[in-house]
């Protein structure tokens, strides 16, 4: 008999949640690993913005940023984000068919025409960055 | 005969079992039931309460999958017991396990107390700001304005994504999956008009923007209502709302 029973009286069992629970299901740990990926998102971000507070403070500056980024560790780290943050959008558009239901008239548009703007969005901005960068 | 395949006779089950009065802690008991083909576990449950164990406790009702009540875990996974054929999970032994998230009150039954009231905080029923009189007629919906909704309204309640949601395990003040793809349905509905007050429950933090998106909500989902997917259109609906009054601060809604 359970000594803490008493009649009448309710004694639901809760179960703890482990902190592992993630590893549990392999959905999960996708899961999980999606949202870890952000922060090699916030990484790049502010990679980006260090460079642009740098080109403020003049030309030496700049040049020994440069020369610190291209440092053979800080490249081969570099090109491991960039496939962290490829990962992190195409697992992202990958998603926005389910968020973004898009009604013409009476019919609505196939999911894959919504996924194929995301990406087509993607390509177009990566296009006009690229010009900018290489090109101009 | 071209095939025959090997058919086992019996299957254990090993039931997950918690009787307050007797003890503390869950404990598990195997049950060896009759092997058929056309069983579900649920008809294996029913087996053992008539024949082996008459002191099980588990929520049946409908045995065809629109009650909703049978839900629990089988090998760890939340599915509809009565729609879940025990050939599906050979070759066992089979776990079963009541739905997570809610507390157990004996056996594989969950007080689904919190669930109930969550439904009725989301208002999932049609709201109009005036009735019109019943000789006006009813109120007309066209085939596509059915199907803007009619997704969201084939939710049985059985509570799966619920025990799928790692967020609602975690946080249980969460609405969760089903209240808010419920208010969804409603929301999307041209003949309602209560989207504005479901907002208010909806848009906290507790609501659409405790969900991280797991996904499992959906993959659960026995009826194909896709609840993560509900929550996601919510969060741009009420994302262009409030930019709509950020922008727009005069229009009325």
């Amino acid at each position: 008999m359970n000594p803490g029973y008493r009649l009448y009286y309710p004694r639901w069992y809760r179960k703890r949640v482990p902190i592992f629970w993630w590893l549990h299901k392999r959905s999960y740990a996708v899961f999980i690993a999606r949202e870890l990926t952000s922060v090699f998102v916030v990484y790049a971000a502010a990679v980006v913005v260090a460079l642009v507070l740098t080109l403020n403070k003049g030309e030496p500056a700049w040049e020994a940023a440069m020369s610190r980024l291209s440092h053979p560790l800080v490249i081969t780290a570099h090109v491991l984000v960039l496939f962290v943050i490829l990962f992190h959008t195409i697992t992202w558009l990958n998603l926005a068919p389910m968020a973004i239901v898009v009604k013409l008239g009476d019919r609505k548009v196939p999911p894959t025409a919504v996924l194929i703007g995301h990406y087509g969005a993607w390509f177009a901005c990566s296009v006009v960055v690229a010009w900018l960068l290489l090109w101009r | 005969m071209s095939e025959t395949l090997t058919v086992p006779e019996t299957v254990i089950l090993e039931v997950f079992r918690y009787r307050p009065e007797v003890e503390s802690e869950p404990t598990f008991d195997s049950f060896e039931v009759p092997f058929h083909p056309e069983w579900m576990i649920l008809d294996a449950l029913n087996y053992i309460k008539d024949d082996l164990d008459g002191s099980l406790s588990y929520r049946w009702a409908c045995r065809m999958g629109v009650c909703g009540s049978c839900g629990m875990l089988a090998n760890g996974q939340p599915v509809l017991t009565c729609a879940t054929y025990l050939e599906s999970l050979l070759p066992g032994p089979i776990r079963i396990e009541p739905l997570e998230g809610f507390p157990v009150i004996r056996d594989l039954v969950g007080d689904i107390g919190d669930f109930m009231n969550k439904l009725s905080d989301v208002k999932a029923w049609l709201i109009r700001d005036e009735e019109k009189p019943v000789e006006d007629g009813e109120y007309l919906q066209t085939p596509s304005q059915l199907d803007d909704y009619k997704q969201y309204s084939m939710c049985i309640n059985c509570m799966l994504c619920y025990s799928a949601c790692p967020v609602y395990r975690l946080e249980p003040e969460f609405i969760g999956p089903a209240a808010i793809a419920l208010a969804q349905r409603y929301n999307l509905d041209s003949r309602d008009e209560g989207a504005e007050e479901r907002m208010d429950v909806l848009s906290q933090h507790d609501g659409i923007w405790g969900c991280t998106l797991v996904g499992e909500c959906t993959e659960v989902c026995p009826k194909g209502v896709d609840p993560a997917g509900a929550i996601q259109r919510y969060k741009v609906s009420a994302t262009m709302d409030y930019f709509k009054s950020l922008l727009m601060p005069r229009s009325s809604s």
